[in-house]
């Protein structure tokens, strides 16, 4: 019995490998002749019906949650650049800003319009502000970031690689131009603790900026640009410089600032304290301040939703039309067979 | 002088002309010792001649490398560029002009942009320091910024311009090749021959065909001749079928025919004879009523030739050489039916006869005494010979037309049944000829024969026609004996595949170097002629202008013939502008004399005008020169694609000129072969190439450039975009690497795929309805229109995904965290969005997924994916902007996704309405076909025939259109007696 069966099994192998082989020819052949098995689409009236329904079907319910949960997100945005130019000033916004013996406070008064819901977000919206110009998003140095002075060819950093003949950590008309807006948030005269810590992306503070890495000579030429760094902080923990230094793509864009870890109820009045130093007047771009819960999605934007829902009943329309004008004309290509010539 | 030393003081002077084109002349001299030798032609070896019967010579070099006289005449082969390609040059072009604008635009708003940043000493963008720069952002100099900016934006937008296109061009076509030549229905068992396509420049030109330039001998013809039918006596014998007549009882589904054709194909052994009848086969000629007729009639066939025996001395089989090869198929038959030649000397003919009293073989010696040769104007030949009896016996052979007129009143005994068999063979597609005999008294031949030799030996310049007429004297008074029927064989399928070629709208065209009347036969035999088709024959051949020839002034002669030639074509335009349905349509039948005439600038309008206008055009008695003057004609006047096809060197010319010539690959030697762009072994091949493989190779190149416009011009826009939003600085949306790779590994092999392996019909249905081919002939798939359309979807596609995109993404956090995008993100979802609609929009466009296609399109879409986390995984420092971008970033955002979705299905919808409605409601020839296919109403016969039959153009040549002609001729008949 087993010896027979061993025998078996032999031959079966044996006759697997013809097969195998068998195949592979025959496939080869297939292929040479151009005759390869194939799935051959056809766009039939009932196929084309069908899938146009059926991504209306889907796209409908889809963009309704999306809709939805872009508006359960509570978003309070308030600009600020104009109001916190004294009066005086506002002719001239640009000397005032630039005159550094001025302490530009200012106060804010925003209103909750609904229950907000911890962690509420705090970003700063900067407008018309080119932070992807090629010659600014060149403007850095990834091997200064993260290994300091060690890496001295900042040549891509000019004109912001050095200041009185000594070289900038960090260097480049990124770092140079940091934003340095300060806000402080007060709810019923008691502040709100704003959580500035892990706004930045991981990987950037983990990868990107050295930890042993400090600011030397930084701000210190001629030309101050924007905010200046603490020199005894390392550059892995300068998370306000880690977010600016992620250019936006858009030239409207906003920047974390921090995190607001208590809920707010709705009708709260909270007073925005504010330091207006980053200078914007310049180039006519604006300044706005946003605190916004979050959702699944992220913010509040309704385009994604409005989107789905209108490629969806598009499509149930045009499956509706074309069905249509299928009944309506049932074979009108039998009557077409000859050929256009 | 036997001896190399001999030659130490050897010295000559050799004056000689200039190095010409010229091969048949050669003027010089040899001066030796101051005595002049003329030096001719018979003295110069040609350039690559070889010694034959001698080992060495001693010669002089006169010309040596381009000077020779063959290089002279050698035109280098011409660069060959397909339709397709030249038009998509001219796209190239406009993406080009594109890319210009589109530049032009930018460094216009960058340079006014960059101006406003510094005014009056204020810096308006202070954070990109204007004050302190560089040459390419100097405010200062904003001119000199916008310029290299206009550089800088001719590198960024380059990737409108698809490079790659040429190099997956190349790769596509050189597939495409091996394909048609592994293809085994284009094999050629007998010879081992596959197709071999030498270029692959032209494969889609091959879907693209108008008209084709046929050779006739080799190519339609296998240059043998078969005997197979002879009529003796009035009677009619041998029951072998040619091709014709297979073919049409093909069209008619006799099935009974069939059977009787292969029992024939398998007997068919001896080459040049094909004939079939027990009733004189084997000797049994004696026992038929007109015995002594058949005896003659054999015995002329075995006598009255110019035809050489070779014995072959190891079976002592003869074999014959002859001038053509229908006088060895005379002798082959004649030695099959008993009466078998084998010597020949200078003065007589030895001849094995069965003796019908005994039944043995006797030999027979016949005396020649004169040959009186074949030549055109006369259509005969004849021998006088003394029989070993001493009666004197005139034999002449003939055509028809000349050699009925001749007989002798008491020897037109069979006149009117041969006549009538005559016609029956002609319709059959044989070559017929007359035999016909007579006895001549000894005083009759004395005085032929003085008059004769005179003439033979006379000097003067007619001396030709002098022997001419003397021999026109005594053949006359001819008894007749019958007619033989030789079949110049057409090759395997020949009929068929003219026929399949008429139906889809090809035009054919035969260009030979053969007489009239073999062209004119060879046209029945194929179907591109046949009764109740009105020739319009234009020759030159005619007594007037043979009368005109002969006349002193020699440009008064031509301009007299030319001005016969204008008037026959004048004659025949007006039958044609004239002509209408019922009377049936033309052919144009014209000779190669009056083609030189044709062709002469001021005419060959008007010749062209009426070649078009007939169903059939045959170019008898051409030159190579006539024939790829006739090549170049077609294509440069009427702008269509031609092919031409031939076999042997005298097509080298008309291959070169077409726009595609295919060589066979045959008997006639390599040449053909050497200078075509595809050979395949018979004609038959031609219809697969043409219809399935042209077809297939046009659809799929077209089909490739445009969506290679597509996918590029989809990808170049969202980087325009993006700069419209960057103040057209310039500053790339995507990250480098995803710039490079993105022709290289996303998007590349789909498009091959596609190239090498799409087909919108299957092969069955490529040759089953033939009028699909006029989709590449009317160049549909690669029009204008066609090409805006992608081109357009292309821009709409990127305007979906770039604006998607930045809306969707606007400011506000994209996920759960409130993390807001950076320009990484917006490039690597942008990107992404773009990966998939151009994979997907390739999927649509895809009417064949086999797995392959499958693999590239999904694992395209996978692969960048796997990149993404791949790359993303390295080190900051090689990943840059993209370090864990997808894993960190993307991935766990949900919004990432959705507008991949969003985008993907909005980005197609467009192109799918249009494709569903165009399908519904304005199919395509090949979108008929495949919604038939998935109907599955292609195996309903009936249906199938029907949608044949009204997708059918009404051909005019061809078979099918020979037997519904001959139907409704039939029909006109019954009704008339009815």
């Amino acid at each position: 019995m087993e010896v027979e069966g061993g025998n078996t099994s032999a031959n079966d192998a044996v006759a697997r490998k013809i097969s195998i082989q068998s195949r592979r020819a025959k496939v080869f052949y297939q292929f040479t002749q151009q005759n390869l098995p194939a799935c051959k689409p056809v766009l039939t009236p009932s196929w084309i019906v069908t899938t146009f329904l059926l991504m209306g079907v889907i796209f409908i319910p889809i963009g309704l949650v999306t809709l939805r949960t872009s508006h359960s997100v509570i978003e309070i945005v308030e600009r600020y650049d104009t109001e916190c130019i004294p009066e005086k000033f506002r002719g001239n916004k640009v000397s005032y800003i630039k005159d550094s013996t001025i302490l530009k406070n200012c106060s804010l008064y925003l209103k909750v319009p609904k229950h907000m819901k911890a962690p509420i977000y705090i970003y700063y919206q900067l407008d018309n502000y080119y932070q992807n110009h090629r010659r600014y998003v060149k403007s850095r140095n990834d091997q200064q970031l993260l290994h300091g002075l060690k890496s001295n060819d900042t040549s891509s950093c000019q004109p912001e690689d050095s200041s009185n003949g000594l070289p900038s950590v960090p260097c480049g008309l990124i770092a140079w131009s940091l934003f340095n807006d300060t806000f402080k948030f007060i709810r019923e005269s008691s502040e709100l603790v704003v959580n500035r810590k892990n706004i930045a992306w991981k990987s950037d503070r983990n990868h990107k900026f050295g930890k042993q890495v400090y600011p030397f000579n930084f701000q210190n030429g001629t030309f101050i640009g924007g905010g200046s760094l603490d020199p005894s902080v390392p550059l892995s923990d300068q998370e306000d410089l880690i977010v600016w230094m992620r250019t936006a793509a858009l030239p409207s864009f906003r920047k974390m600032y921090g995190r607001i870890e208590e809920d707010l109820d709705a009708d709260d009045v909270i007073a925005v304290h504010l330091m207006n130093n980053y200078n914007t007047y310049s180039f006519g771009g604006k300044k706005k301040l946003v605190l916004s819960t979050s959702s699944w999605l992220g913010g509040k934007n309704d385009f994604l939703g409005v989107a789905y829902v209108f490629v969806g009943s598009s499509s149930i329309i045009i499956s509706l039309v074309f069905m249509l004008l299928h009944v309506k004309n049932p074979s009108s290509f039998a009557g077409r067979l000859s050929f256009p010539l | 002088m036997h001896e190399d030393s001999n030659f130490q003081n050897f010295k000559a002077i050799i004056r000689c002309e200039d190095p010409n084109a010229n091969l048949y002349t050669f003027v010089g001299s040899l001066e030796l010792e101051e005595q002049q030798y003329p030096l001719t032609p018979q003295q110069l070896l040609l350039r690559d001649s070889k010694l034959r019967n001698t080992d060495c010579i001693y010669g002089a070099v006169i010309f040596t490398g381009r000077d020779t006289k063959v290089f002279q005449n050698s035109t280098g082969p011409p660069s060959k560029r397909s339709k397709v390609e030249r038009r998509m040059d001219k796209i190239i072009y406009f993406l080009f002009g594109i890319l210009v604008l589109m530049s032009f635009i930018g460094s216009i708003f960058f340079g006014i942009a960059t101006r406003e940043d510094l005014q009056d000493g204020k810096m308006k963008r202070w954070y990109l320091r204007p004050d302190d720069t560089t040459a390419y952002y100097d405010p200062k100099r904003a001119a000199v910024a916008a310029v290299l900016h206009f550089l800088t934006a001719l590198m960024l937008y380059g990737y409108l311009i698809p490079i790659s296109l040429y190099v997956s061009i190349e790769i596509v076509k050189i597939l495409q090749s091996i394909f048609i030549n592994q293809d085994l229905h284009m094999y050629y068992e007998e010879t081992d021959k596959p197709a071999r396509a030498r270029t692959s420049n032209l494969n889609e030109e091959l879907g693209q065909v108008d008209t084709i330039l046929s050779d006739k001998t080799g190519t339609l013809t296998c240059n043998s001749m078969e005997f197979i039918k002879c009529s003796i006596a009035g009677t009619s014998y041998g029951r072998g079928v040619t091709e014709v007549e297979r073919a049409m009882a093909r069209r008619k589904g006799s099935p009974l025919e069939e059977e009787v054709t292969e029992e024939q194909e398998d007997k068919a052994s001896i080459k040049g004879f094909n004939f079939e009848d027990e009733r004189i086969m084997n000797g049994s000629w004696v026992n038929e009523p007109h015995a002594d007729v058949i005896q003659k009639f054999l015995r002329l066939l075995a006598i009255c030739h110019t035809a050489l025996p070779e014995v072959d001395e190891e079976n002592g089989k003869i074999s014959y050489e002859a001038e053509s090869p229908d006088e060895a198929a005379f002798v082959i038959a004649a030695r099959e039916l008993g009466f078998e030649f084998y010597e020949r000397t200078q003065t007589s003919i030895s001849v094995h006869e069965l003796d019908p009293v005994t039944g043995t073989k006797v030999e027979r010696s016949y005396s020649l005494l004169n040959v009186l040769e074949f030549s055109s104007s006369r259509k005969r030949m004849s021998v006088i010979v003394r029989s070993e009896e001493g009666t004197l016996l005139l034999l002449s052979k003939g055509a028809d037309s000349v050699m009925f007129e001749r007989l002798a009143e008491n020897g037109r005994e069979f006149e009117e049944q041969t006549k009538e068999h005559i016609n029956e063979y002609a319709d059959a597609g044989l070559r017929t000829l007359i035999l016909a005999y007579r006895e001549l008294d000894e005083k009759e031949y004395k005085q032929f024969n003085e008059e004769f030799t005179e003439a033979k030996n006379s000097v003067s310049a007619d001396r030709e026609e002098l022997a001419e007429e003397i021999a026109e004297k005594i053949e006359k008074n001819l008894i007749l004996l019958g007619a033989t029927a030789v079949e110049d064989k057409l090759q395997n399928g020949v009929p068929e595949c003219i026929d399949k070629l008429a139906q889809a709208g090809i035009k054919l065209w035969v260009l030979t170097g053969d007489k009239m009347e073999t062209a004119i036969n060879i046209g029945f035999a194929c179907s591109l002629l046949r009764q109740g088709m009105r020739q319009v024959i234009i020759s030159s051949e005619t007594p007037e202008s043979k009368t005109l020839e002969k006349s002193e002034d020699k440009s008064a002669a031509a301009a007299a013939l030319k001005a016969s030639v204008l008037h026959q074509l004048i004659r025949g335009k007006e039958l044609l502008d004239s002509s209408n349905e019922s009377l049936g349509p033309l052919a144009l039948i014209i000779d190669g004399k009056s083609l030189t005439y044709a062709l002469e600038d001021d005419v060959k309008d008007l010749f062209l005008e009426l070649a078009i206008g007939c169903a059939s055009v045959i170019c008898c008695r051409s030159s190579p020169k006539q024939k790829a003057l006739v090549t170049r004609l077609v294509k440069t006047k009427t702008s269509s694609t031609t092919l031409a096809i031939g076999d042997g060197a005298n097509d080298v010319g008309m291959l070169q000129e077409a726009d595609i010539g295919v060589g066979i690959s045959g008997v006639e030697g390599m040449q053909a072969v050497m200078s075509s762009d595809i050979a395949i072994a018979q004609f038959r091949f031609l219809e697969r190439l043409l219809l399935v493989h042209g077809h297939w190779c046009y659809r799929r190149i077209s089909s490739m450039i445009c969506y290679f416009f597509y996918k590029n011009i989809a990808f170049g826009f969202t980087l325009f975009f993006f700069e419209a939003y960057a103040s057209f600085s310039g500053q790339p949306v995507y990250n480098d690497w995803f710039l490079s790779l993105y022709n290289v590994f996303f998007t590349s092999l789909p498009v091959i795929a596609l190239g090498v392996f799409d087909q919108d019909v299957s092969a069955r249905f490529c040759l089953k309805f033939p009028l699909l081919y006029q989709e590449g002939v009317q160049n549909i798939l690669f029009s204008w229109t066609r090409i805006l359309g992608w081109a357009l979807n292309g821009v709409a596609n990127a305007a979906i995904i770039f604006f998607f995109c930045i809306h969707a993404m606007k400011q506000q956090a994209f996920r759960k965290g409130g993390e807001v995008i950076g320009l990484e993100i917006l490039g690597t979802t942008m990107y992404t969005c773009v990966v998939w609609v151009v994979n997907c929009q390739m999927a649509l466009s895809v009417t064949y997924f086999t797995y392959i296609q499958h693999l590239f399109i999904w694992g395209g879409i996978t692969f960048w994916y796997i990149f993404l986390l791949a790359y993303g995984a390295m080190d900051p420092y090689i990943s840059t902007t993209a370090y864990k971008v997808f894993i960190e970033a993307c991935a766990p955002a949900p919004s990432f996704w959705l507008i991949t979705l969003l985008v993907l299905m909005s980005s197609l919808l467009p192109y799918f309405t249009y494709s569903a409605i165009q399908m519904r409601f304005f199919p395509l020839h090949h979108q008929m076909i495949q919604w038939f296919r998935s109907d599955g109403q292609t195996d309903d016969p009936e249906f199938c025939q029907m949608v044949r039959q009204r997708s059918l153009r009404p051909t005019t040549v061809g078979y099918t259109a020979r037997f519904e002609a001959s139907s409704r001729d039939l029909k006109a008949k019954l009704e008339d007696s009815l």
